[in-house]
């Protein structure tokens, strides 16, 4: 494998303090290379988001960071950790090197100033000796790159589609070239045949301009057409990390398996869909021990009592990939 | 500019049935101002005498309904508001005029004071929530709720006295003549200060309140996380992201305060004895003065109605949403 350009090393997410805690990602390990695009899925509420605000200090209150490290590989220089920035390092890390893509393709765009506008004020901020007309410039050049005509400029976020508002986003997310965008269900308010176009544009601008993604979504099926690499996580913590396509064939952790029957495949044999019965576990009173078994069809004796360290399984292809399921005990725990 | 057309014909149309509806409402009134100012000269007045006031209020019964309303459109457009009684025989024009500046420039001066400031305090208040500035909520609430005469009522009790620097009423020192020299510009400030500081302190109060309000709503909107996410500064995103969006219901607030500066602090006025508008149409009320009272109800109405028009301008300046194409 490439270069890490992102690790994160067992971040602890609480909302609230104290007793009331709620404690919505746990000792999470994960890794972002150069240039791939990581997925990461799982129900609503199985910490995904809060994890992807979590690593840009972006969490409303009363949301904390309780523990960890986000370590960023800058592409010259030494490693830093995220989390120890001062408010006007982290304004300069922010966008130029880590940018996101929100949720509300709708809502992320200020419905009172001019798209040029919100382009060039990232410019502004953070190139502050660019002058007015190579702002401008830039920004016309970033609407070619996602397909809107650069005389949109003067438009207002209303007179868009919400394709084109979508697309203004990731055009305003590689203004700066950064090295890593999060994505985090960026296509959700689109409809199929827009998410498509979008996120197939996405991925050829990635080839160009050799940025790494983090893609959020609860849509298993567009990662494994859309990602190198998937982490499932439930409940607040990563249950299973492997390359898409294993994941597709073979996935280890019995909720991936779920994740994966609730969708239907387009090609090969017909088969029954399989939803996960039950429903998305209460965070501020988790199970005992792993927190699935009280929905997994699999779970045996020793699931209640304790909780399953993500590990390389015992298969051929152990060495690539991690699981936490007392299933597939591991073999040497990472992290 | 369609659309800025539509919005003018409409309130045409609106200034057309408010000065119908000020012609019809003192007919309407049981009672009639002859009477009145008959009982106010205590029988000096001849029967020759009342007839020919009849026609100059008129109200002589000869003349028809719309004979009136249209020779009442004729007077109007010439700048006739007829006579007062009160002061009687003063024009209704001149008597606004006199009153109008002293009310504009009082209650207009704080009101604008009190918008800039009360939408000053209440973005920092809904920025900053949680810090020291939450603590200025429960004071603001309850100055809101207090109304402003009750306020100039203590005023006058605690501040005003022999003694004291702040004279208790009036306009003026009743020693000088209105002019714009060095006695009486001090003279009039002097005496505006208390009733301004009422105005100012029981209305600054909502300002800060809708303010602060908008701004912990909008404050949750995406665009406002993708602002923190740019790495723009704080002072960027609080101003150009959530106080441009979270001023929008403040500035049509504003603009309809700005209407109801001319009849909207009548009790102050008459707390004060102000020489304004509202103090004219306290007159007005207690001598049955109809010419007088139709005239102010004229220029509240005309000025609610500018007011509303320059709102409307002032949205389609500030929310490009309102904005058609074309």
């Amino acid at each position: 494998m490439t270069q890490p350009v992102l690790e994160i090393r067992n971040l602890n997410v609480e909302y609230g303090l104290g007793e009331q805690a709620v404690r919505a990602v746990r000792d999470v390990n994960l890794t972002l290379h150069r240039g791939e695009v990581l997925g990461l899925a799982g129900e609503s509420g199985s910490g995904k988001s809060t994890l992807a605000y979590g690593l840009t200090r972006l969490l409303a209150p009363p949301g904390v960071i309780t523990g960890g490290q986000v370590v960023y590989h800058p592409e010259k220089g030494d490693p830093y950790d995220v989390l120890g920035l001062s408010d006007r390092e982290l304004r300069s890390f922010r966008w130029a090197e880590t940018a996101i893509v929100f949720q509300g393709a709708m809502n992320s765009l200020n419905p009172v100033h001019k798209i040029s506008t919100q382009l060039t004020d990232v410019l502004r901020a953070h190139e502050p000796t660019m002058s007015e007309h190579s702002r401008n410039a830039r920004a016309r050049e970033m609407l070619k790159l996602v397909g809107i005509s650069p005389d949109r400029m003067d438009a207002y976020p209303h007179q868009l589609s919400g394709g084109m508002r979508q697309r203004v986003m990731i055009g305003m997310a590689l203004i700066l070239q950064p090295q890593v965008v999060i994505m985090d269900e960026p296509t959700t308010a689109l409809d199929v045949v827009m998410q498509r176009q979008i996120l197939g544009q996405l991925i050829e601008l990635r080839e160009r301009l050799g940025f790494s993604v983090i893609f959020i979504t609860h849509d298993l099926s567009l990662l494994v057409e859309f990602s190198n690499r998937i982490a499932i996580m439930y409940g607040g913590r990563i249950v299973e990390e492997a390359p898409a396509g294993s994941i597709y064939r073979d996935a280890l952790h019995p909720y991936s398996k779920g994740l994966l029957g609730s969708f239907p495949a387009l090609r090969g044999p017909r088969r029954e869909l399989t939803g996960i019965p039950g429903s998305p576990p209460d965070l501020k009173g988790m199970p005992t021990g792993c927190s699935f078994h009280p929905r997994c069809p699999k779970a045996f004796d020793p699931c209640a009592g304790n909780i399953p360290v993500l590990g390389r399984p015992g298969t051929p292809d152990g060495s690539a990939r991690t699981v936490a399921c007392w299933l597939h005990p591991t073999e040497q725990p990472v992290g | 500019m369609k659309y800025f057309l539509q919005r003018l014909a409409f309130y045409l149309f609106t200034a057309w049935a408010a000065i119908t509806l000020n012609f019809f409402i003192p007919r309407m009134i049981p009672g009639d101002p002859v009477q009145a100012l008959v009982t106010k000269y205590q029988g000096q007045l001849s029967s020759k005498a009342i007839e020919s006031l009849y026609v100059l209020f008129g109200l002589d019964k000869e003349a028809g309904i719309w004979d009136e309303y249209v020779s009442y459109w004729k007077q109007l457009l010439s700048g006739d508001l007829g006579l007062s009684f009160t002061f009687f025989p003063t024009p209704v024009s001149e008597i606004i005029s006199e009153s109008l500046p002293w009310t504009l420039l009082l209650v207009g001066i704080t009101t604008v004071i009190s918008f800039f400031l009360g939408t000053g305090l209440g973005v920092l208040a809904g920025w900053r929530r949680g810090s020291w500035t939450d603590g200025l909520l429960p004071v603001t609430t309850f100055l809101s709720s207090v109304p402003y005469f009750w306020l100039g009522i203590i005023a006058i009790y605690l501040l005003t006295g022999p003694d004291s620097f702040f004279p208790s009423s009036g306009g003026f020192d009743s020693g000088l003549v209105p002019a714009w020299d060095q006695y009486f510009v001090p003279s009039a400030i002097q005496h505006s200060l208390l009733p301004a500081l009422t105005i100012l302190i029981s209305s600054v109060s909502g300002w800060i309140l809708s303010m602060r309000n908008m701004m912990v709503t909008v404050s949750s909107e995406d665009y406002i996380t993708v602002a923190h996410a740019k790495g723009l500064s704080d002072r960027r995103v609080a101003l150009s992201y959530a106080a441009r969006n979270a001023l929008l219901p403040n500035v049509s607030g504003f603009a309809l305060s700005l209407g109801f500066i001319v009849g909207g602090t009548l009790l102050v006025e008459i707390v004060f004895s102000y020489p304004g508008v509202g103090f004219a149409l306290f007159q007005a009320l207690g001598a049955s003065d109809y010419p007088l009272m139709q005239g102010v109800f004229l220029i509240i109405t005309i000025s609610v109605l500018v007011a509303n028009l320059l709102a409307d301008i002032a949205y389609l300046l500030l929310d490009p949403r309102t904005r058609k194409e074309g």
